[in-house]
């Protein structure tokens, strides 16, 4: 059955049905419907909702439910995020499942409540200390948000690790039909290691914290060898039109949806483009623009920030060829013609730079 | 032949990394041996601070979580919400609980979470090498005192048990000290007033312990225990300060 529901209802609902009974959150726009959701529905199915004094206090109570074998959950937007941090990377280092709801606004600072894609560095780069890696999924519809939220919670389990979803106001705010579609879960590993009193048994111990000498390394080993696995199993993208194109775009999310309408109009121009849409930001999928770069003619990365996910990309292309940039920050959202019109600067072709500009003028 | 002490099963036989004279040795053996006489290994979970007493974890035979700094409450709250069955304890020092934990525990006790704390008051940061903590004693003096606590740079020390108790949500509240075999008694008596209060879900509970820090007082164990009598407790007066069933 169809409903209309918002992105963050959506993530909300589809947590409750992945079995998630932890719930702790802080209020922050443009995330609040979520958190607003959850008070009614987590008491509805015997779980657990606290508003919590602060983001730090509300992921670490995640840390608390997930170090005793619960399935459990945050949300926020950037600043609260960013308070998150600490936490987040002591998930990391003490290898525990839990699903972060990200929000994301314009920043640096209070920013705006706006819609952004400027927390691509703090979500995919870690963003708190050491080395470690948080799993990052981008949907860019409502449908896609319940989607990933199921996905996020048997990642999560099945490598023990935090997941992170990173949405912007645009997904989170958003009112579209969308249908509830749980698959049944995979077999996921027993958490023989989780805190529950130690009847007949020995005890559990969960940390972080490896004092001697050589165990730290030796631990940091066992996560680097657990990311490359991730990083072999679990990369999704979206492909749009990439067969022979002559131009590929990268973008994930809202900037993604606006690609996706460039791609539609560019049946018009006189050469091809296709749309990469990584879904997966950590791990990235660096094989598949990898492969592109070998075909095309150039890149263009559109992004709702000052240029953050195109560092992935001119990683991935490694100099084959040019990989341009288009973002607008603090609440801008990019528009087809603005795509355009930069495609226009960038291509090799003048005859084709012609027609475009032509194009985006008759509009 | 009849043994009259022993080492308790739930303390494991391994050295610890405390100084010679710390405190925190006595509060996990207290803690070990009412483990093993309410018979509560199976049902019971401890939360470790960041602090010297991190590696609570090495000396306690029963399931353990560490918190980052200050969290250990957060932490707490999250394991009993999943447990609500099991006793869940969490150990904490000053600096932890009274610096960068101040907004947890506040909120933990105001929620009227039904965990018992253990906050071990040394008046210092011993991990760190002896700064100075939020239960610093006026004019006493530390790493980052030189000269002494003067309260008009670095305010005046915060009695944590008093501040907890104008909340409706703290139902036990008890400032004790290890400073001589009947102290550690009457210690071992509020940890199980502690733990009583959460078996029969009264709600909050914190046993604030004055414990010697040998090392960062610049003293030996003995002129230590001395202090905490004639220093430490005029400033932190023992005692019941909230008492569920009184
Ligand atoms: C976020 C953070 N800040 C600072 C530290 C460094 N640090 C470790 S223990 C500690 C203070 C410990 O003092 P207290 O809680 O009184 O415990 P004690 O060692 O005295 O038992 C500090 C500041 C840290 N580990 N994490
Ligand atoms: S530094 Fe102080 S508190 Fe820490 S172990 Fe040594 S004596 Fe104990
Ligand atoms: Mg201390």
């Amino acid at each position: 059955m169809k409903q209309l529901l918002t992105g963050n209802e959506a993530a909300a609902e589809a947590a409750i049905q992945a079995g998630c009974r932890y719930y702790y959150g802080y209020p922050i726009t443009p995330q609040n419907e979520l958190i607003n959701y959850m008070s009614v529905r987590m008491p509805q199915v015997g779980g657990t909702f606290i508003q919590a004094e602060s983001e730090i206090a509300a992921i670490n109570m995640v840390y608390g439910s997930a170090a005793a074998g619960g399935r459990a959950m945050t949300s926020s937007s950037s600043p609260g995020i960013s308070l998150k941090q600490e936490g987040i990377s002591y998930l990391a280092g003490s290898e525990l499942p839990c699903v972060i709801v990200n929000i994301q606004r314009g920043g640096p600072g209070l920013g705006d409540i706006s819609a952004s894609q400027a927390d691509y560095f703090q979500a995919v780069k870690g963003g708190g200390h050491g080395d470690y890696h948080t799993i990052v999924l981008a949907p860019c519809s409502v449908q896609e948000m319940a989607d990933l939220v199921y996905d996020a919670f048997d990642l999560a389990d099945k490598y023990r690790n935090p997941v992170m979803i990173l949405g912007d106001a645009q997904i989170g705010q958003l009112m579209e039909p969308m249908e509830f579609h749980k698959k049944p879960q995979k077999n996921l590993p027993i958490k023989n290691w989780a805190l529950t009193g130690a009847a007949g048994r020995k005890k559990n111990v969960i940390k972080s914290f490896y004092p001697v000498k050589g165990e730290l390394e030796e631990f940091n080993a066992h996560l680097q060898k657990k990311y490359k696995m991730i990083a072999e199993h679990e990369v999704r993208y979206e492909a749009i039109n990439v067969n022979n194109a002559d131009i590929i775009l990268v973008a994930y999310g809202t900037s993604a949806r606006i690609c996706k309408e460039v791609v539609k109009k560019s049946h018009r121009f006189e050469f091809k483009v296709g749309l990469i849409r990584p879904i997966t930001l950590w791990p990235f999928p660096t094989d598949i623009i990898r492969k592109m770069s070998e075909m095309v003619q150039c890149i263009l990365t559109v992004e709702m920030s000052a240029g953050q996910m195109v560092e992935d990309v001119r990683l991935s292309v490694e100099g084959r060829c040019p990989v341009h940039f288009y973002g607008r920050t603090g609440g801008g959202v990019p528009t087809s013609l603005e795509i355009i019109k930069k495609i226009a600067e960038i291509v090799p072709d003048n005859r084709v730079a012609h027609t475009l500009l032509q194009l985006t003028e008759v509009k | 032949m009849q043994s009259i002490y022993e080492k308790p099963k739930m303390l494991i036989d391994t050295a610890t990394h405390f100084c010679p004279g710390c405190g925190h040795g006595i509060v996990m053996r207290l803690i070990a041996e009412i483990i093993d006489e309410w018979g509560i290994r199976d049902k019971t979970i401890g939360l470790a601070p960041v602090g010297c007493a991190v590696l609570a974890y090495n000396y306690l035979d029963i399931d353990m979580c560490e918190a980052a700094h200050g969290r250990p409450p957060a932490v707490a709250t999250g394991i009993k919400r999943v447990h609500p069955d099991r006793v869940v304890f969490a150990y904490q020092g000053d600096g932890d609980l009274a610096a960068i934990g101040m907004a947890e525990i506040i909120h933990t006790a105001n929620r009227a979470e039904n965990i018992t704390f253990i906050f071990v008051n040394n008046a210092i940061y011993g991990m760190t090498n002896g700064q100075m903590a939020p239960t610093t004693l006026l004019m006493q003096k530390t790493a980052t005192t030189p000269s002494g606590r003067d309260p008009i740079n670095y305010g005046y020390p915060i009695r944590i048990c008093e501040l907890l108790a104008v909340l409706e949500g703290s139902s036990y509240l008890e400032r004790v000290s290890v400073s001589s075999p009947e102290n550690v008694r009457k210690t071992k008596k509020a940890l199980e007033k502690g733990f009583r209060t959460q078996t029969e879900k009264k709600g909050f509970s914190l046993i604030e312990i004055l414990s010697p820090c040998p090392i960062y007082w610049r003293m030996d164990a003995n002129e230590s225990m001395k202090y905490i009598d004639e220093e430490m407790s005029s400033a932190f007066p023992l005692g019941v300060v909230k008492d569920w069933e009184n």
